[in-house]
């Protein structure tokens, strides 16, 4: 229906978008392997030297480690408080149900150094009253946050999609509620939970927006990258480390996706398109 | 037959199923236990810092002294409402944001029809998953990469090089408005995509039979149809735009409303209340911009 010029410039316009969105990362992948200290391009010489030196950098397993136990920690609240909230919006009717994914997905959606100030605010006010201080806790309370949504998002997809008469067979089957949730809901939700978690967990592991206003003294790994992205001295290391952390962060997340057969970004367009918004 | 096959566990099964047949006759509760933990959280930790944040642009900095002081008063308001530098770095925000989103949506859209239209079901799947990756990729790993992009003598020098183009993008505004809409990009492509898939393929046909040529049938057909995805899209790049403050910094030397208020909130300033006091002018903005894009039906498209 289009005439062969329209054609021809779409596939043009495609093929710029994508070629715009990789360049950039296989750039930092190409750089590396760099030898030399310089960003000159194109590299002269490859090496595997930089991989070694950051390798030995004992500030960068502290790093590490900080960042997987945020994660782990945020992703078990997010995965209860999602999944919960998930199952009651999917089964009852109350007022200001449409509204809770717009709560939910409001820390992702409002501007970042909003978040990020408010959440730091209320950690430095309640220092006084629960003894909350800025550290590994605090970035923790602040991760799970708005880790909820994306649990939310994979669990109600799911609840949505799983027909109501899977639960009223097994309860027909004499079934009881315990019994019925453990081997009929359960099961069916597997996929979905772990997906949401992997989300949780990479959304978690990278984030640096907030925590860098919650984490007091304590570094993770993105606030590693952070503490030595203007070094011009340390750019072959960080861009091991970028390297390093574009991989393992990648790994869950596409696992993620493949688990739920579809592409979802942070408001997964499945789940938002019947819920978001108190329109 | 239930019961017999869970004979060890019996005695654990009277209570666990009075529980269940419990919180089958009230509703209530099992809502309260359901939506209770989560919401009480949002509460508690989100709205809650929200409040104190609105609360704490009320007090003041003691410029003698360096403490906060708990009293109730309009004076940062006043000094943003006074400054022209405030009035300046929130013009030059909106319209980066703006940059930023019209850059991403003029993007998105080739990819967006393509994905759509004209893929076989195989390709446009791995295009969705292609675009979704980068999404989920590390924030500083993606300002990094602009950082050595745009770096003298760098990649993006000697690509434009060969066109004999030597711009001296270094860390002008034009480095932030690059880096920000290459981060958001994923964002903005995945609802004005699903907006694309949404359009019915007939009236495509029709406005073609009816004698509408292909820029006529976009024009017409088209872009209305996909205008809730790309506002829906907006509200992304706009609200990320508008609130970053680290891409904005690392890779450019612009004041802008994140940097300024980061900058405010910390370092020698030190001035906690003005920083939470300009706070407020994104999150209005973005109140505004949602309150807009409801009536524009956007959240459907979200």
């Amino acid at each position: 229906m289009e005439s062969r010029f329209v054609r021809i410039a779409v596939r043009l316009g495609a093929g710029f978008t994508m070629a715009f969105l990789y360049v950039p990362l296989v750039v930092v992948v190409i750089y590396a392997f760099n030898k030399s200290v310089s960003g000159a391009w194109p590299p002269q010489l490859f090496t595997l030297k930089w991989f070694h030196v950051a390798w030995q950098d004992s500030n960068l397993h502290t790093a590490l480690w900080t960042s997987i136990v945020a994660a782990i920690c945020a992703t078990c609240i997010a995965l209860l408080l999602g999944t919960l909230a998930s199952f009651a919006v999917h089964r009852f009717s109350f007022f200001g149900r449409d509204a809770v994914s717009f709560i939910l997905v409001l820390p992702i959606a409002l501007p970042g150094i909003v978040t990020a100030l408010a959440l730091s605010s209320a950690v430095e006010s309640s220092r006084t009253s629960i003894g909350l201080t800025f550290g590994l806790a605090a970035i923790i309370l602040g991760h799970a946050t708005f880790c909820v949504v994306v649990v939310y998002n994979n669990v109600i997809a799911r609840l949505r999609r799983t027909p109501g008469s899977l639960t009223e067979a097994s309860m027909d089957l004499g079934g009881d509620g315990p019994t019925t949730f453990r081997r009929v809901t359960l099961p069916n939700m597997r996929t979905a939970l772990i997906a949401g978690a992997l989300l949780a967990f990479g959304l978690s592991f990278d984030e640096i927006v907030v925590t860098k206003y919650l984490a007091g003294t304590v570094l993770t790994l993105p606030l590693w990258i952070y503490g030595n992205i203007q070094r011009a001295f340390n750019r072959p290391i960080v861009n091991v480390v970028a390297l390093v952390v574009l991989v393992l962060s990648m790994i869950p997340i596409y696992i993620a996706q493949r688990l739920t057969g579809t592409a979802q970004g942070i408001t997964s367009a499945e789940a938002e398109a019947e819920e978001a918004g108190p329109g | 037959m239930a019961t017999t096959s869970v004979a060890p566990s019996g005695a654990r099964r009277p209570f666990t199923r009075r529980a269940s047949a419990f919180l089958f006759r009230h509703r209530g509760v099992q809502l309260t236990f359901t939506l209770g933990p989560t919401l009480s959280w949002m509460v508690v930790i989100y709205l809650f810092s929200l409040v104190v944040l609105l609360i704490s642009s009320f007090w003041t900095l003691n410029p003698l002294t360096a403490q906060v002081e708990h009293t109730w008063s309009l004076k940062n308001y006043q000094t943003i409402l006074h400054g022209s530098v405030y009035w300046r770095v929130t013009l030059r925000t909106v319209l980066l944001a703006a940059a930023v989103t019209v850059t991403d949506v003029l993007l998105a859209f080739p990819l967006s029809y393509y994905a759509a239209r004209m893929a076989s079901p195989r390709v446009r799947n791995a295009l969705l998953f292609a675009v979704v990756m980068p999404l989920w990729a590390n924030y500083l790993v993606k300002v990094f990469a602009w950082k050595t992009m745009l770096a003298g003598g760098g990649p993006l020098d000697a690509f434009l090089g060969i066109f004999g183009w030597h711009p001296a993008v270094g860390t002008s505004i034009y480095a932030v408005w690059l880096t920000l809409s290459y981060i958001w990009l994923p964002y903005v492509i995945l609802p004005i995509l699903a907006a694309f898939e949404r359009v019915p393929f007939s009236y495509l046909e029709a406005s073609s039979d009816l004698g509408a040529r292909s820029g006529r049938t976009f024009r017409k057909i088209v872009m209305p149809l996909v205008m809730p995805g790309v506002v829906a899209a907006s509200i992304f790049s706009f609200s990320l735009t508008l609130g970053d403050y680290l891409a904005v910094s690392l890779v450019g030397k612009t004041l802008l409303l994140g940097n300024l208020i980061d900058q405010l909130a910390g370092g020698t300033a030190n001035n906690k209340p003005l920083a939470a006091a300009l706070a407020m002018i994104p999150l209005v903005i973005m109140a505004i911009y949602l309150l807009v894009a409801r009536a524009l039906h956007a959240f459907e498209a979200l």
